[in-house]
């Protein structure tokens, strides 16, 4: 089995996969990252979603080898010292989430559609985030939550 | 998904001496992942050309614009060069699926993989361009040869796609409302050749409608194609929609394309 090597979260990672093994199965069942959730397996739902080399990409539709040398952030590596970031705090004081299950990926497409939109209007977040899917919300306190953090990110 | 091989060649030249065989290439995967999942496909080997620099990139000058096979639908959509020669262009990358998809998926897969549902046949059709493989030049209107098939042999490589700079374009789909797939899309161009309009999503594969280019080449005007329909025969229907709801779509979104080609 060939050794897939990438940074993770600022740490080097290494491990021996399979060939067709996924990045989200790299990361969760190889590095035991389970905060990437698997929600459809079928490229729709973005409750995979993590950033390779700084774009955010579906981890369910990319294989580990795919991301060989590369550099991955997870929600797990979102919080520096203790303090969340400002992201992870605006769904939280927002009421952004509910079940959980699509947050997570729900908060890395929002940080890569805040870092490419700084000051996104409700119209640019709605559309940005077609990509995933929230079962519970409604939607409205996410939405409410990216925009309270762009102000709060990178300002 | 079944075991392969997967390698990963740093040229153009390497990439077509591994494809041999079975073994298939991938670019973004956005495509060939979800079909390896669901066991559609069973190749030796997957050839990741993902990487290879120079079929990546976005060239513009000589009155044409010229996009390599690998360059992802987000690079496409934020090309100032796209967007200053082919706004339409522009548009109709940002259009394709999610953030995510357009930051892994190319238009040389798009176009190889040729999905009736695809927005990318409609700009090669519409504006006449070029596509470039490793071992000759295609012109659109004999590239897309029907639903799913393309004139690529099982070894060529596409390596970039030449559009000519039009006088006017636009493009404008009727989403559908889950996937972002085109129900119908269609581009329309004004160009130094007269005028194209190719519609994707309404058939088996992109097609023109020659009536609507006569009628506009003399007056490019949403208007001047008021009264012109499409026959149902032969378009695709699906729970998503009827054959005949896809006929009618096809004169509304080209009618819509003309207004924002600023007709
Ligand atoms: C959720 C979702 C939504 C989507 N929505 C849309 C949409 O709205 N509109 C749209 O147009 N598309 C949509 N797509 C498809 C997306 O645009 C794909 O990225 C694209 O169709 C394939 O590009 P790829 O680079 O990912 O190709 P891959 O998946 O890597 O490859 C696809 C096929 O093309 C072949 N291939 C790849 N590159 C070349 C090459 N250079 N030369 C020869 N053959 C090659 C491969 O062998 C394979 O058979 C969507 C996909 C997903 C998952
Ligand atoms: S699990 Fe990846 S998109 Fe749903
Ligand atoms: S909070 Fe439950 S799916 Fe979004």
């Amino acid at each position: 089995m060939p050794t897939v090597s990438m940074k993770v979260n600022g740490q080097d990672a290494s491990a021996d996969v399979e060939p067709r093994t996924l990045l989200v199965q790299y990361l969760r069942e190889h590095l035991n990252l389970t905060g990437t959730h698997v929600g459809c397996d079928t490229s729709q739902c973005g409750a995979c979603v993590v950033h390779v080399d700084g774009r955010s990409v579906k981890s369910c539709t990319m294989l580990a080898m795919q991301a060989a040398g590369s550099e991955v952030t997870t929600i797990e590596g979102l919080a520096q010292n203790g303090e969340l970031h400002p992201m992870q705090e605006a769904f939280k004081e927002n009421h952004g989430l509910q079940c959980g299950f699509c947050t997570p990926g729900m908060i890395m497409s929002a940080i890569d559609l805040v870092n490419r939109h700084p000051n996104p209007d409700e119209q640019t977040v709605r559309e940005e985030l077609e990509g995933n899917i929230c079962r519970c919300t409604g939607y409205h306190n996410i939405v409410k939550a990216v925009l309270d953090a762009s102000g709060k990110m990178g300002g | 998904m079944y075991e392969f091989d997967y390698q990963r060649p740093s040229s153009l030249s390497e990439a077509a001496s591994m494809l041999s065989g079975e073994a298939t290439l991938m670019a973004g995967g956005q495509t060939l992942i979800p079909t390896l999942k669901q066991r559609l496909a069973m190749p030796s080997a997957v050839i990741d050309i993902g990487g290879i620099a120079e079929l990546s990139g976005i060239s513009a000058g000589g009155g044409s614009v010229s996009i390599g096979a690998t360059t992802r639908h987000a690079a496409v959509a934020d090309s100032a060069d796209v967007k200053g020669a082919i706004p339409a262009l522009a548009k109709l990358a940002e259009g394709i699926g999610d953030p995510q998809v357009r930051n892994m998926g190319t238009i040389g897969g798009s176009i190889a993989n040729n999905d009736p549902a695809a927005d990318y046949p409609a700009a090669v059709v519409g504006l006449g361009a070029t596509v470039h493989t490793n071992k000759r030049e295609i012109a659109a209107d004999n590239f897309f040869t029907g639903m799913f098939e393309t004139a690529l042999a099982e070894d060529e490589i596409v390596t970039k796609v030449v559009f000519p700079v039009p006088e006017k374009a636009g493009y404008m789909k009727f989403p559908n409302p889950a996937s972002r797939y085109a129900m119908v899309g269609v581009f329309v161009a004004q160009t130094g050749g007269g005028v194209r309009v190719a519609v994707t999503g309404a058939g088996p594969s992109v097609f023109r409608v020659a009536e609507m280019e006569s009628a506009l080449g003399g007056n490019f005007w949403a208007s001047a194609i008021e009264g012109i329909s499409v026959s149902a025969d032969g378009l695709n229907a699906d729970i998503h929609g009827s054959a005949a709801y896809r006929a009618h779509l096809v004169g509304v979104m080209a009618r819509r394309a003309v207004a924002e080609a600023g007709g």
